[in-house]
């Protein structure tokens, strides 16, 4: 135990850039996996086949395979994002590193956040697509204003799964230059050989902490969009 | 047609992905040397030892098991192809069980990364770990390490065309790559160094000659295996920035191992066996045999 209270700090830290991981990849993937749902519930037949394969290619790539290629194929191909780190926003600059792991992580779980979404759209009846195309909505705002607004509520839990799984995914950047919760474990367990089996509760404590928050959140989500 | 071009982008690099990989393999592959030295195996060595003691038991069974690194070129390392590790710390396993009586086609060789040295021992998996196992009062709480029967100390390896570094005072800022959660990662960190831990060496490596680091660091000799192999591209600068005695480790279940271990470093540095371990695997890269290190006295 006093192997990680001593170094209380870092352990903060390294949940932080856990934290940090899970929270720019997850809004990323949100984002473009509500982008590729659309295109896979689209009208444009080309754009539903390129998001289909999308889908196809990152779904069924272990995001292990994703990592390696970000982090040693990438930089090979001349894409280090070493440029990123010129870039100073109040202070504060980002790591290649980070945004070679946010790359991967959002890449990776857009696909089945695409996936969450097209089964929200699909509990929504058939009627009420073509109700709204009926009363001459565009494609576009029968999305916004009649499908995806019931859809929401359908897919929060299915969503809530993939991004907890994104939160233990993020465990992955550990061999990849990030000093996360998972690497500063590691370096722990390396250090403190007689404390293994604490230290390994207390990382594992910190990810049930995070995931539980999000897991909350979500059940009161659900809640609140209940149909009464 | 916005998806073709991606596609098309996404299956050169996957191509390139894939040679680059089978061309590092086959690099792997061609290091095929197969000078070994001749390992002493004592005769009728079960009778030298006391009932009831590893050494005994070990010697009557005639195996053992031996924990060593396959990622470390020089010290332990074992290409995808090679049916045994060859390194410094092979040889120094080889001269232990030797001294048991077991020939070294009898050793059963196990990779130990550095997670997993003291649970294996702790669980028998293996019977000793020579696997770059630094000495560390913490780490002498679990398990027993025997030596040191060497020492060395942490380097940086940088791109050889570059002058920013020069040594471990230049490091501030850079970002430095090493094995995920060692001490020599913690080090640098210490010394203002953005940390950057990836799996294995090799990768690390990669990393330094694309640029994407700015230097790796552990423990010289590694890197010196590395330098070796491609002198156009690396260099190993300043001096060695700390110090690491490399131990053998056993299971604290057994202690009267630590004598044995030690009586046999001893006899092999006195034989001239040690210096030639050294010579035919890290010698390889240019490097004199050090001096002869002080063993630790085994306590209780």
């Amino acid at each position: 135990m006093e192997a990680v209270f001593s170094n209380f700090d870092e352990y903060l830290k390294a949940f932080g850039v856990t934290l940090a991981l899970f929270i720019v990849s997850g809004l990323a993937s949100l984002v473009l996996g509500l982008i590729l749902a659309a295109l896979r519930v689209g009208p444009v037949s080309v754009m539903r086949r390129a998001a289909g394969l999308y889908v196809t290619i990152f779904r069924n790539t272990p995001l292990l395979m994703i990592f390696v290629f970000m982090a040693a194929a990438m930089p090979k191909l001349g894409y280090n994002f070493k440029w990123v780190e010129n870039i100073e926003i109040a202070g504060w600059s980002v790591s290649a590193f980070f945004v070679r792991s946010t790359i991967a992580l959002t890449l990776y779980t857009s696909a089945f956040v695409c996936e969450a979404f097209r089964s929200g759209v699909n509990s929504v009846d058939v009627g009420q697509a073509e109700a709204s195309r009926a009363i001459g909505l565009t494609f576009l705002q029968s999305m916004r204003y009649v499908v995806l607004p019931q859809a929401l509520r359908a897919v929060v839990p299915p969503l809530t799964s993939v991004q907890v799984a994104l939160i233990k995914n993020t465990s992955v950047a550990a061999a990849f230059g990030m000093a996360e919760a998972t690497a500063t474990m590691r370096s722990f367990t390396n250090d403190y050989g007689s404390q293994r089996p604490e230290i390994f509760l207390l990382f594992a404590i910190g990810y049930i902490i995070i995931v539980e928050v999000v897991a909350l959140s979500s059940y009161a989500l659900e809640r609140k969009w209940k149909v009464a | 047609m916005r998806p073709r071009p991606t596609l098309r982008r996404f299956t050169a690099a996957a191509a390139t992905a894939v040679l680059a990989t089978s061309l590092a393999a086959c690099g792997n592959a061609g290091n095929d040397d197969t000078d070994t030295r001749d390992v002493d195996v004592a005769e009728n060595a079960a009778d030298e030892f006391e009932d009831g003691t590893r050494m005994k038991e070990l010697a009557e069974d005639g195996k053992i098991t031996i924990g060593v690194k396959y990622d470390q070129p020089g010290l332990g390392f074992k290409g995808a192809t090679d049916d045994m590790p060859k390194g410094f710390d092979p040889e120094i396993g080889k001269i232990l069980a030797g001294s048991l009586g077991i020939a070294p086609e009898d050793i059963t060789w196990k990779e130990t990364i550095s997670d997993n040295r003291e649970p294996f021992l702790e669980e028998g998996e293996v019977d000793l770990v020579i696997a770059t196992y630094s000495i560390t009062d913490d780490r002498r709480k679990v398990v027993g390490q025997a030596g040191p029967y060497y020492v060395t100390g942490q380097q940086l390896l940088v791109r050889a065309d570059n002058d920013e570094i020069n040594g471990v005072e230049d490091i501030k800022g850079m970002e430095v790559c090493s094995v995920t959660g060692s001490t020599s990662l913690e080090n640098v960190k210490k010394e203002g160094a953005k940390p950057r831990g990836f799996d294995t060496y090799s990768e690390c490596v990669d990393q330094v000659l694309d640029g994407t680091v700015d230097a790796m660091t552990t423990d010289g000799s590694i890197l010196l295996g590395y330098a070796a192999e491609q002198p156009d591209e690396l260099k190993v600068v300043g001096e060695p920035f700390s110090e690491e005695r490399y131990g053998i480790g056993y299971s604290k279940d057994r202690p009267e191992m630590c004598q044995w271990i030690n009586d046999t470093l001893k006899t092999s540095f006195e034989d001239g066996s040690w210096e030639e371990a050294f010579d035919i695997t890290l010698g390889e890269s240019g490097a004199d045999a050090p001096e002869q290190p002080e063993l630790d006295d085994c306590q209780s």
